[in-house]
């Protein structure tokens, strides 16, 4: 593939990404889908959009988050690493937006969509819970009724999250086809999608689904790396040499990179969840995966020979997806971005090392980036930076974590 | 391809039925098959099951996890294709399913499968027309009819887009929702009928929520063809193995409720 001028210039007016994206839908979706285009391309180019999403990112989200400088990360790194080398870790802290993730910047964005289109009733997927708890939030905030899709199994491991839904007024149901789990819900909410369409807005949670769905995901998580590329220059006066990333659908990744995506010098490394190995259970579409069509998407995803879906398995609810973003599996395919896995197991030691060495308790999704960070710092020279996004806190996780580690709590 | 057109030539409604491939094991379902033609249906729709049959309800999903449980690969389905062309050269045979496994080998693979296999048209639930590059021109290259479905929410400026490269006939879902039970009142039934078929030369035909001979012929009186679906894949998770009988003995009960549903001319 030939490099396109521009990285950031995607996707085309179908909403291709390269061969990846689309809008694979039953044509009963198809004309609400064109509608969420349509509105969405209008409040784009509405000042008074623009000012009422940034204005709740800073007063309610709590933005800009803070980009820290992870000094005894650092520093215990190089103790392990060859002489003269090991990368600075900075993180851009979205662990410490309101409801504890980066989701809450898509919700945001997307239930000001719902509001201009009108639709009076909110439906969502969550995995983990996280996206679940960012909807059931700016639900309340707005005063609009939310369903919230979330699969059996995951109900069962997430019950704190399941609580958090409820009290901020949602409605939990439970998942009970397929696995019962995140791909499972997000059938369940496209079936509710379908049956009503004329008054419900689906808040998809990851760069990922029908466009325009993943530009828009993408846009609204953009801010996560405006403000990284401002504070880094601010602080250092540079760019940084490495970004890294986790991956589940992507939404973090995509919202970090980006707005970088045409600084050639800045490399880019987005972390897929290897689970119990790429040659066992795992959640890594690009690794392991084959460019397929699910949830109104062409992108890589896991499956057989005759396009029947795999279960994925992570340790991370939030990465547990046999699929990926397009934009993912168009930034592989061209190069711009490389990508690689991490194992449940070195997740855990990454979230351990971090808890001591920083006092940041991190979600499972990030612990992978962290993983990575600490395999490539050691590979790059003491004047490198390196800039990893914590895109959520740990505090969900802490059960599983105890479990992964035969604590009882 | 005349056999699917064939099949809207006669002066009563065509009677088409659903089935899903494999359900409930690959070696029952050419008997089912069988049963659909012994009844009088007028096209067979042979599903092609999937993982995450997103627009299903709970009959049809259940129906998918049975066919995937019992071992059916699209081999299978290819073979079951073929044996039942053998057997019955002249029924209209149409493969329904979702875009991931018509895709997975390439859509000329596909295309050119299909037409091996002597089937005469694919419905593909996520693959609107906006998407037709993905597998339309292959399909039409090997002349198999692509089927194309028209809602409650396709407007009229939409029309032309989705018979735009669609051939056989119009499929009208006729309720916002998923496959089952829901059903569409009649007079909105009549009106989207009406609309299409103002559009279009090709035969409508008009599924969802469609169960008793009494539905079957009220749609009957305005639409080209009915769709079954469902409730025949209800009988068949009643009955397994054995369900041959029983579905052939209610196909019965449409297609005679159809044979005197007058046609309205449009």
């Amino acid at each position: 593939m030939n490099a396109p001028n521009s990285f950031r210039a995607q996707p085309d007016e179908r909403g291709h990404f390269g061969p990846y994206g689309g809008r694979y839908v039953s044509e009963t979706l198809m004309p609400l889908i064109l509608d969420l285009e349509r509105e969405y391309r209008a409040a784009k180019e509405d000042p008074a959009f623009a000012a009422q999403f940034d204005d709740l990112l800073e007063h309610y989200v709590g933005r800009p988050s803070p980009l820290y400088y992870a000094e005894r990360l650092t520093d215990t790194l190089r103790d392990s690493a060859p002489e003269g080398m090991g990368a600075q870790v900075w993180f851009k802290r979205d662990e410490l937006n309101h409801t504890g993730a980066h989701k809450i910047n898509n919700c945001i964005g997307q239930i000001l969509l719902a509001i201009r289109m009108g639709k009076t009733r909110i439906i969502a997927e969550t995995g983990a819970g996280q996206h679940g708890v960012a909807t059931a939030t700016v639900c309340a905030r707005f005063g609009l009724p939310c369903v919230i899709y979330m699969g059996a199994k995951d109900v069962e491991r997430q019950q704190p999250n399941v609580f958090r839904m409820k009290l901020l007024g949602a409605e939990v149901r439970a998942v009970e086809s397929g696995a019962r789990t995140l791909k499972d819900a997000m059938n369940e909410a496209l079936r509710d999608w379908v049956a009503n369409v004329h008054d419900t807005f689906y808040i998809i949670g990851t760069a990922a689904g029908p466009h325009p769905y993943p530009e828009l995901v993408r846009d609204f998580q953009s801010v996560i790396g405006r403000e990284a590329r401002a504070q880094l220059l601010d602080r250092t006066g540079r760019l940084p040499d490495l970004l890294v990333a986790a991956i589940g659908g992507g939404s973090n990744a995509i919202g970090l990179f980006h707005p970088f995506l045409d600084d050639a010098d800045v490399k880019m490394l987005g972390v897929e969840a290897a689970g119990e190995g790429l040659e066992a259970k795992h959640a890594a579409s690009l690794a392991g995966g084959f460019p397929g069509v699910l949830h109104g998407n062409k992108t890589y995803l896991l499956q057989d020979d005759d396009g029947q879906i795999a279960e994925a398995h992570s340790i991370s609810a939030g990465l547990d997806y046999p699929g990926i973003g397009p934009e993912h599996a168009w930034l592989k395919d061209s190069g711009r971005v490389d990508y690689t896995a991490v194992t449940d197991r070195e997740a855990l030691d990454a979230f351990q090392l971090l808890c001591r060495t920083e006092g940041i308790i991190p979600a499972l999704e990030p612990s992978h980036a962290i993983a990575a960070v600490a395999r490539t710092a050691k590979t790059m020279p003491r004047d490198a930076i390196i800039l990893a996004n914590l895109c959520g806190r740990g505090d969900k996780d802490i059960f599983t974590v105890a479990e992964a580690l035969g604590v009882q709590i | 391809m005349t056999r699917l057109a064939d099949a809207f030539i006669a002066d009563r409604p065509a009677l088409i039925c659903f089935v899903t491939a494999g359900d409930p094991s690959v070696a029952a379902t050419p008997a089912i098959l069988d049963a659909l033609v012994e009844g009088g249906a007028d096209v067979i729709e042979l599903g092609m099951p999937f993982t995450d049959p997103m627009a299903d309800g709970p009959a049809i999903q259940a129906a998918n996890i049975r066919a995937l449980g019992a071992g059916i690969t699209t081999a299978d389905i290819l073979r079951i294709a073929k044996d039942f062309r053998a057997r019955h050269p002249l029924a209209p045979l149409v493969l329904m399913g979702y875009a991931n496994p018509m895709l997975r080998r390439g859509p000329e693979w596909f295309a050119t499968a299909l037409r091996d296999a002597g089937v005469d048209g694919v419905i593909c639930v996520d693959l609107p027309p906006e998407e037709d590059d993905a597998l339309g021109p292959e399909l039409r290259a090997m002349g198999i009819n692509f089927i194309r479905l028209a809602t409650p929410t396709t407007r009229d400026a939409r029309i032309a887009d989705v018979l735009n490269g669609a051939s056989g006939f119009v499929y009208y879902v006729s309720v916002a929702g998923i496959t089952g039970k829901q059903q569409a009142q009649q007079a909105s039934i009549e009106e989207a009928v009406a609309r299409l078929k103002h559009a279009t030369d090709l035969p409508v035909a008009v599924g969802f929520g469609v169960r008793t001979p009494e539905q079957a012929r009220a749609i009957g009186r305005v639409a080209d063809g009915v769709v079954v679906g469902s409730a025949i894949v209800e009988i068949v998770a009643e009955h397994g193995t054995a369900a041959a009988a029983p579905v052939a003995a209610y196909i019965k009960t449409l297609s005679a409720a159809l044979a005197d549903a007058r046609k309205v001319s449009a």
